[in-house]
């Protein structure tokens, strides 16, 4: 238990996915103009990474890992080069059958996540999740709140990213630095911040 | 026509500077960052994103016209991840300790921006020679800003220059300390955003 707490804090604090592996930028900078959308982005994006992560695990681990196809009696083939491709397309896959098990039954849901469900397909933050997963060589339950950490984490990077563009709008920033010199910049302070939790120890 | 108007030659050397996907579209800085508190990784990094990048806006643009457009995300997609599988087990065999170091990034090579968007709105309408050329300067111009990056982490960050201290000795003994902070995550979210003022203030001159 203690170590799920761990990381789960770890995930969303001190490796917090977006602010430590620089992960998910592209979408952080375009959406975090906008505090609805960037709320909306970031529960999709814990949604799906809850839903990835233990998938793509049992998928690495029963039949791509060496060894793990040693159910069917291959015990010696290993496909874990396969695993970019694989991940890739389970990830597209997955954010498919959920934008449409969602449309069917909670329109509610769907018209607050729809339009951000197929960009996030294409979040580095997603693959990333699962690559990170298998290089620290986390169990299943591990790999759970390990997803579910690291979207939340993004959730909070850029929820707080879009309210201090908000106060942006009113400062006078130097010409030429506006935009995304200026948010780089902001994004860096704000790493620092979280990087304080790095204290905590459990 | 000279060399420098023909529009194979704008096709490469644009992306450079002018139209820099990293500081101009704002492309692929996801993944790039977090190779860059080393020069060596950074090079193999930019090497790695230019090698992908050309050879699936090569293919992609070869069957543009026989992708079907509804599919061809996961035409894009699969073509990218190919190639990404490359470029990872070349690194593999021959360069152990980076490819180590470089961890999951070059596998993120797959989501990165730059690659998709310049197979979306470059490759899918225009001939292979010019697209080809595309990639290899959007390359060329996402590894530049990666070097200076990792240069400026490196040099001030760790004394060193490529793996070999140039800090000469004396100044160690004068006072003089390596910026711990350079090594850290937020320095590098700082110098990118400080490179994109200084070369946006650069172009419009």
């Amino acid at each position: 238990m203690e170590n799920f707490i761990s990381i789960f804090l770890n995930s969303v604090f001190v490796g917090n996915i977006l602010l430590a592996y620089f992960l998910g930028m592209c979408s952080f900078v375009a959406i975090s103009k906008n505090m609805d959308t960037a709320i909306g982005l970031g529960f999709a994006v814990v949604f799906v990474l809850s839903i990835t992560a233990p998938i793509n695990w049992l998928i690495y681990y029963y039949l791509l890992a060496p060894g793990a196809l040693a159910w069917a009696g291959f015990p010696d083939i290993d496909l874990s080069f396969l695993k970019f491709i694989t991940f890739i397309a389970v990830i597209a896959g997955i954010v498919q059958a959920v934008e449409m098990v969602i449309d069917r039954f909670s329109p509610v849901l769907y018209n607050a996540l729809g339009v951000f469900l197929p960009l996030i397909t294409v979040n580095c933050a997603i693959l990333g999740t699962s690559l990170f997963m298998v290089e620290r060589s986390y169990t299943f339950g591990e790999s759970l709140v390990f997803g579910i950490g690291s979207g939340t984490g993004w959730l909070l990077a850029i929820v707080s990213m879009s309210a201090i563009r908000i106060k942006l709008r009113y400062a006078n920033v130097p010409e030429g630095l506006e935009g995304f010199g200026i948010t780089m910049i902001v994004t860096g302070l704000m790493a620092m911040g979280f990087m304080l939790f790095s204290g905590i120890t459990l | 026509m000279r060399l420098t108007q023909s529009r194979y030659f704008k096709a490469f050397s644009e992306p450079l500077i002018q139209n820099n996907p990293i500081s101009m579209q704002m492309l692929g800085i996801c993944s790039a960052l977090a190779v860059t508190v080393q020069l060596k990784t950074a090079i193999v990094m930019g090497l790695s994103l230019t090698f992908v990048l050309a050879f699936s806006n090569l293919t992609i643009s070869s069957m543009r016209h026989v992708i079907p457009r509804n599919i061809r995300m996961i035409v894009e997609l699969s073509v990218i991840a190919s190639l990404v599988i490359i470029a990872d087990q070349v690194l593999r065999a021959f360069f152990y300790d980076i490819s180590k170091q470089l961890s999951v990034f070059v596998g993120l090579i797959i989501t990165n921006c730059i690659v998709m968007g310049r197979a979306e709105t470059f490759a899918l309408g225009n001939p292979p020679g010019l697209s080809f050329l595309d990639g290899l300067g959007n390359g060329a111009g996402y590894g530049s800003v990666l070097i200076s990056v990792a240069l400026i982490r490196e040099v001030l960050g760790a004394g060193k220059f490529l793996g070999i201290g140039i800090i000469p000795e004396s100044l160690y003994r004068a006072g003089y300390e390596n910026m711990g902070f350079m090594q850290l995550a937020p320095a590098a979210f700082i110098i990118i955003g400080l490179l994109v003022w200084l070369q946006k203030s650069l172009v419009k001159n």
